[in-house]
């Protein structure tokens, strides 16, 4: 017993600013995949963001004073996993970039190789290729940008997905083109980015899918806004609510019409 | 060229509501695509090569002064004449000087991004020089009065429907029952137009994909022919090149040219590459008296041994905005300037300055698809990001952004704050959602709920909920 619970890894679990003040569910059904994994998954007080919107602004030095609370919130653990490409991404690639020649750098290296972004941990570090959900309907797929090319993600949740009993997934057109998100891009450029989750809208329409799923939620709640703006009847969620089978709670943005 | 940079916003609103121009984008989003991946795919070194057209650009720029050297002597070595420009107007000079001495009065040209760059068409114009572009699509914004909005399909912001008419218009001697409905009769037609402005024109304008610095050789590459005509038929022919287009020798050029046209048209070649070595020789069956090479710098060696050194690897191959979400929305003229889409958001900033043209570098989402199909991998976000920083550095953004991005900053990098807050405000926010869950306008949030909804937070926040159960758990085993 004793032997077992020393091999079990532990996890820091960088549940990111958004899932923590926007969609709480996404952290619970993250540590539930995460423990039947077989981990441990502890979830420290003192974390708030990854830091993008300052790193992205151009704004290093409160990155770096944010980076540098990540780095020592986390850094104790055997893994960090995040519940977003686009965090993790932000963790496991931009860190070491952002610590060159930083007292920090070797620190800043060696936490970033331990982070992951939650379903290619679950798959490609866990080995985990099944769950036990089941869900009736035809689910449809958006790959998010930095997930997808930065973290290499696109497998690992559809072999998860195709796991779940009852089903469906129809492939998204274009599902690796970006949404028109992008952080801060989105109130900067409103126009701009209306045009592109328009057409997005209008792929995710035509699949033929009654739910959209994607694994990064400012995404998701991009999708979601256009989606009920234009009266779609399409329900929204993050991958890891479906897979957790905790899917059945109000969906993203999904309220009385 | 009239520098609208500074108005991105307004020009991106413009290009939005411009039903011509987004039926004509729709074109680049479905034209180029497909067309580059297949042409990938079927080539199982492309990423090889990749690298390896890398690693020629990276060893030139490391030793570029001995490169441009070597090939201003091999230029003279075969009769041609080498003339540097440290900026466009020192370019626009050389370049109507020799003009002058011919006494031209029509130019052909052949396409031409750096002659963009310096505004030489209506320079000549003003100089009462007559600039004829040969190119089918510059011909096309020519007879507009237009600038190029893409950097190898100049009129791809334009309709079949609009040029078709546009050709009407023009030329007027034409039977006006012609049938124009197919593009290869208006490339004809335009071809019948220009046969004999070939034949007028006493100096020939082109630009050069490549110089070899081996050989002293300039490189072009069409599909039309066009640009082979320019250069062989007038008594003049001028190659207007920017510093980075020099590589070492003729096979570095073939290496390049193999990832060259698979990621710009998705051909293996383009139709013509035409390689030119100083005026005619004796032996030779046709060529200029005189050969002309004008290299262009404008800023471009200022760039050395910065962050943005990566940025002359560009070959100008427009896969960047192919693939670009943000250009595929607006199209290039929103830009304001010469160089539109991701390799136009770095270099522009650049060119004309980071106070004119900060809008550029922002306008991305950081999706990263232009890194991930740039056949030289230019890192074009990471350099995005490094003229963010420097806008911020000097304070360029705007006051709202930065107070904005300093309040949320100020409680990001204070942990307890930060949850002290939250649990405060998310529940409030919570509750103000209502029963529909998401908000249809929220004060300070405009830049959302202009075009969607906002969903509202589920309940409490997440780590509250998780320090709760945790205790919880704590008080139960105790
Ligand atoms: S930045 Fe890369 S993709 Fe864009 S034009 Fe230059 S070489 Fe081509």
């Amino acid at each position: 017993m004793r032997q077992e619970t020393l091999k079990r890894p532990r996890v820091g679990l960088f549940v990111t600013c958004l899932v923590d003040l926007f969609r709480p569910t996404v952290g619970f059904a993250s540590v539930k995949l995460l423990e039947e994994a077989g981990c441990e998954v502890e979830v420290p007080m003192a974390q708030t963001c990854c830091g993008q919107p300052a790193y992205n602004s151009g704004d290093r030095e409160d990155t770096i004073a944010i980076a540098t609370n990540t780095i020592k919130t986390f850094e104790e653990y055997d893994y960090i996993v995040a519940p977003s490409g686009s965090c993790a991404g932000m963790l496991r690639k931009h860190y070491p970039a952002l610590f060159k020649d930083h007292a920090w750098e070797a620190r800043a290296a060696a936490f970033s190789a331990k982070v992951h972004e939650l379903m290619s941990f679950l798959v490609d570090v866990m080995g985990v290729d099944a769950v036990s959900a089941a869900r009736e309907g035809n689910v449809t797929y958006h790959d998010s940008c930095s997930g997808l090319r930065e973290l290499g993600i696109r497998e690992q949740p559809r072999r998860l997905l195709g796991s779940v009993l009852g089903l469906k997934l129809k492939e998204l057109k274009d599902s690796d083109v970006c949404c028109g998100f992008g952080g801060t891009f989105c109130v900067k450029y409103p126009d701009i980015s209306n045009k592109i989750v328009e057409e997005k809208a209008a792929n995710i329409q035509a699949s033929g899918a009654d739910t959209l799923l994607a694994g990064d939620l400012g995404c998701l709640m991009n999708m979601a806004g256009k989606l009920q703006r234009q009266g779609a009847d399409i329900e929204v969620r993050h991958v890891a609510e479906v897979l957790a089978g905790m899917d059945d709670g109000p969906a993203i943005g999904g309220g009385e019409r | 060229m009239q520098i609208s940079s500074p108005a991105f916003k307004t020009n991106a609103r413009g290009a939005l509501a411009d039903p011509h121009l987004q039926e004509a984008l729709g074109h680049v989003r479905s034209g180029f695509i497909d067309k580059r991946q297949k042409a990938v795919d079927a080539l199982p070194e492309f990423d090889a090569l990749r690298e390896s057209a890398r690693a020629i650009k990276d060893h030139t720029l490391a030793h570029l002064d001995l490169y441009l050297e070597a090939y201003e002597e091999k230029v003279k070595a075969s009769g041609g004449h080498v003339h540097w420009a440290e900026t466009a107007a020192d370019a626009r000079s050389v370049i109507l000087d020799i003009c002058r001495a011919v006494g031209a009065r029509t130019v052909t040209k052949g396409k031409s991004m750096i002659t963009e760059e310096i505004g030489l068409n209506e320079f000549f114009e003003k100089e009462g020089i007559r600039p004829v572009e040969t190119d089918l699509g510059e011909y096309i914004i020519q007879l507009r009065g237009e600038h190029p909005s893409h950097i190898i399909a100049p009129a791809v912001h334009l309709t079949r429907d609009q040029v078709e008419a546009d050709f009407r218009r023009a030329h007027n001697h034409l039977p006006p029952t012609r049938d124009l409905t197919e593009p290869a009769s208006l490339l004809s037609e335009a071809r019948e137009v220009l046969r004999a402005q070939y034949f007028a024109a006493d100096v020939g304008i082109t630009g050069a994909n490549f110089l070899v610095a081996e050989t002293g050789s300039s490189i072009i590459v069409t599909n039309e022919g066009n640009g082979d005509l320019t250069q062989i038929l007038p008594r003049v022919h001028i190659v207007v090149a920017s510093i980075e287009k020099i590589v070492p020798t003729l096979a570095d050029a073939s290496q390049i040219l193999r990832v060259l046209a698979r990621s710009a048209t998705g051909q293996e070649m383009s139709v013509y590459t035409t390689v030119s070595t100083g005026p005619r020789r004796p032996e030779d069956p046709d060529g200029p008296d005189e050969y002309h090479v004008v290299l262009l710098d404008n800023g471009r060696s200022s760039m050395l041994g910065t962050e943005f050194q990566d940025m002359l690897r560009c070959i100008r191959c427009g896969a960047c905005m192919n693939h670009c979400p943000i250009y595929h929305a607006v199209g290039g003229h929103a830009y304001g300037w010469v160089y539109p889409g991701p390799m136009g958001a770095v270099l522009t900033p650049s060119l004309i300055g980071v106070d004119k043209a900060g809008h550029l570098p922002n306008a991305s989402t950081f999706c990263g698809r232009c890194e991930a199909v740039c056949p030289m991998h230019i890192p074009l976000p990471k350099m995005m990001r490094h003229w963010r920083e420097r806008e911020f550095a000097r304070g360029l953004n705007p006051a709202t952004q930065r107070y904005g991005l300093k309040a949320w900053a100020f409680f990001a990098r204070r942990p307890r704050l930060y949850r002290l807050a939250a649990s405060f405000a998310i529940p409030a926010l919570s509750a103000f959602g209502g029963a529909r869950r998401r908000f249809r306008y929220l004060p300070f949030a405009g830049g959302w709920t202009r075009h969607r909804d906002l969903p509202a937070p589920e309940s409490r926040t997440f780590l509250q909920q998780w320090r709760d159960r945790e205790t919880r758990k704590q008080e139960a085993r105790t």
